[in-house]
């Protein structure tokens, strides 16, 4: 793993990543207890996923770059602007709901304030939208990029294949990350694509792929800055693998033990992103056990606050059902 | 008011090239559709010299790709108008215009929208076969936050193109094939819409009521044509807007005569026209003095190739005026 002063980032900056990522975690942790009293009915989480997601968005300025995400992203939306009750807005269903105004299953994160773009559910087909997205930059002459992703499994059906194609012939301004877990659902890797790694993909397409180790913060970061730098700057679109761990079952409607190794499941602790970075704070001298423990006890006070304004807010209203199927 | 004489795809192509000159947000593209080339029918000939190559290009083979590409554009301010070379080629694009194109608006209550045309010419009658004479619009039909129109005359070709470009919901847009140049017409020269969301009425009687769009519309009109030295009036009807249906014509020409034919030249089974006799017997059974007659297409999977193959799947005006003349016997 590469020291995390490679990374380029400020001590605050580092410091502050450090924070969404334990956000992401703690914030997830909510959803699943919302979801074990049945005040929300499903979760599909990142956890695993943070330390990679958090890396990757900081590389982007969120700001002006669209981001077109998967339902993993949710540490990465927390980067974009979106807050923890944004989040919690969507999976309580709420009026409020940023993401759809409690249309969608929860983890469907978008926010048109914050340039991310709402998903489906049918996976991948965020990514010939995200071409269109990336194209309009191009006729507009703006120097904005865009971001988009989708999981490993995902990443085999044809629209993905029809959109990374596009990009790579008009070299347009974006970058393509595929979350590698190692599963989809209960399907593994060996099922699922016969390449070495999916990121060699990339080339086929006529641009770069590169397969990054999603725990190792400043690799991630940096591979991902020089992605959005080239993109900026009209030399093209770039695939990124992101290696990283799912530590929990597919989904609240999943139970992992019974088609994951009792082994995979022993070192699913080690392969905790969250506790690797940690563990690089604390022997890079970044932060103190104390200050760690602290910036969890802000963190958990800050969920339990937007938990309680979330869930005092409005639901949808029965009355509201045909509202915005057309325009007028 | 200044008129020009225009053929139904010289209309759709000036439309189209008003709204480019009008508004630079309207950008075109498909297969074939830039470069000299301007498309397998030449819709768009001419518009790549005339708005440039970043507004009016060739997409790879990838229709998924032209149905995302064209919401995507949408998203940021954009009004995409996506060629599919042909309707049937419109299948492999269903899920982007299914899940996201037709449902991005309501699954984030207006937050995103996706301003959006897709072209495709339809129809059959062109020895064709399997893959190039299908109606696909019932694939599409019945997806609420889509619109699907279709224009049965040069000056109605102008006047929706037209409006579909500036509507802000997503439209579908069929051309039928054998109209391209088989209409011709005075169309104005000004600038006018056609309602997106309008039938209308084409023709005016009191025997029977036809209610049809596209190739069969047009023999429906003939057949009214001959059958009226006969003595047999007909209300003619074009639907125009296959979904969402202008309900309320449609029930008031059925009423009018009490005689409805329905006709279409796609297969009779699940076509539009199933759920178009499904709102007159809802709406107007009692002011019916016959049953609802659907005149169609056989149920084999689509037309075949070989002539006489062809021809019995064909809804023709002969078929058309048969059927016209029973009813109005009834
Ligand atoms: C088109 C489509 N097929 C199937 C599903 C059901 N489904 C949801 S997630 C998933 C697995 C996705 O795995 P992967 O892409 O690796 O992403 P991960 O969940 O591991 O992050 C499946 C099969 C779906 N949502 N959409
Ligand atoms: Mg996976």
């Amino acid at each position: 793993m590469k020291k995390l002063e490679a990374s380029g980032l400020t001590t605050e900056e580092i410091i502050q990543a450090y924070r969404t990522i334990l956000l992401g975690r703690r914030l997830d942790e909510r959803l699943w207890q919302l979801t074990r009293i049945g005040k929300t009915s499903f979760n599909i989480s990142g956890q695993g996923h943070e330390v990679g997601q958090v890396a990757m968005a900081m590389a982007f300025q969120p700001e002006k770059d669209y981001f077109l995400p998967y339902y993993r992203d949710m540490s990465a939306c927390l980067v974009w602007g979106m807050t923890p009750k944004d989040i919690l807005l969507g999976s309580l269903g709420k009026e409020d709901d940023p993401s759809s105004h409690g249309r969608q299953m929860p983890n469907h994160y978008g926010s048109k304030e914050h340039n991310i773009v709402s998903h489906s559910s049918t996976v991948s087909t965020q990514f010939p939208l995200a071409t269109g997205v990336a194209y309009g930059a191009q006729l507009k002459k703006a120097d904005y990029v865009t971001l988009t992703a989708t999981g490993e499994g995902a990443a085999n059906q044809g629209e993905v294949q029809e959109a990374m194609n596009f990009a790579g012939v008009k070299k347009l301004p974006m970058v393509f990350v595929i979350e590698n877990n190692g599963y989809a659902i209960s399907v593994g890797v060996d099922e699922q694509y016969a390449n070495e790694k999916m990121s060699d993909r990339g080339p086929a397409y006529g641009f770069p792929g590169i397969q990054v180790n999603g725990n190792d913060f400043a690799e991630t970061y940096l591979a991902f800055k020089k992605a959005a730098d080239n993109a900026r700057s009209g030399k093209g679109p770039t695939l990124i693998e992101l290696m990283v761990t799912r530590l929990t079952s597919h989904s609240a409607d999943d139970d992992h033990s019974i088609y994951r190794t009792k082994e995979d499941l022993a070192g699913l602790r080690e392969k905790d992103g969250l506790t690797l970075f940690e563990k690089q704070l604390i022997e890079e001298g970044y932060l103190s056990q104390e200050e760690l423990k602290a910036i969890d006890s802000d963190l958990r006070k800050e969920i339990d606050q937007a938990t309680e304004a979330a869930e005092r807010m409005p639901d949808p209203t029965a009355d509201s059902i045909l509202d915005q199927v057309y325009a007028d | 008011m200044t008129m020009a004489m225009m053929t139904y795809l010289e209309a759709i192509k000036k439309g189209i090239e008003e709204e480019m000159a009008r508004d630079e947000r309207v950008v075109i593209f498909g297969e074939d559709v830039g470069g000299v080339k301007g498309g397998v029918f030449g819709v768009t000939k001419g518009l790549a010299e005339k708005f440039g190559e970043e507004r009016c290009f060739n997409t790879p083979l990838t229709e998924g790709q032209i149905g995302g590409l064209a919401v995507g554009l949408g998203l940021v301010g954009y009004r995409p108008i996506g060629e599919f070379q042909f309707a049937d080629y419109i299948l492999p694009a269903v899920n982007q215009l299914i899940s996201e194109a037709s449902r991005m608006r309501y699954r984030t209550k207006g937050d995103w929208t996706a301003p959006v045309v897709y072209r495709a010419p339809y129809g059959g009658g062109v020895r064709g076969g399997l893959y190039h004479s299908q109606s696909t619009e019932k694939v599409l039909f019945g997806q609420p936050g889509l619109r699907i129109v279709t224009p049965s005359s040069p000056h109605d070709a102008k006047g929706l193109i037209k409006a579909a470009i500036r509507c802000d919901d997503p439209v579908l847009f069929y051309e039928h094939k054998r109209l391209y140049r088989l209409l011709k017409e005075d169309v104005p020269e000004e600038d006018y819409t056609v309602p997106l969301d309008k039938a209308n009425v084409v023709r005016e009687g009191e025997d029977l009521t036809v209610i049809a769009y596209g190739m069969v519309l047009n023999h429906a009109l003939k057949a009214a044509e001959t059958l009226s030295e006969e003595g047999i009036e007909a209300e003619i009807v074009d639907v125009r807007s296959l979904y969402p249906l202008d309900k309320e014509t449609l029930v008031k020409a059925a009423k009018k005569t009490g005689k409805v034919l329905l006709v279409t030249e796609d297969n009779l089974e699940g076509s539009i026209m199933s759920e178009i006799s499904a709102v007159i017997a809802e709406e107007a059974l009692f002011d019916l003095d016959a049953p609802i007659r659907r005149l169609a297409g056989p149920d084999s999977p689509s037309m075949p190739y070989a002539i006489a193959l062809e021809r019995a799947f064909l809804v023709d005006e002969d078929k058309v005026r048969t059927a016209m003349r029973e009813l109005a016997e009834f």
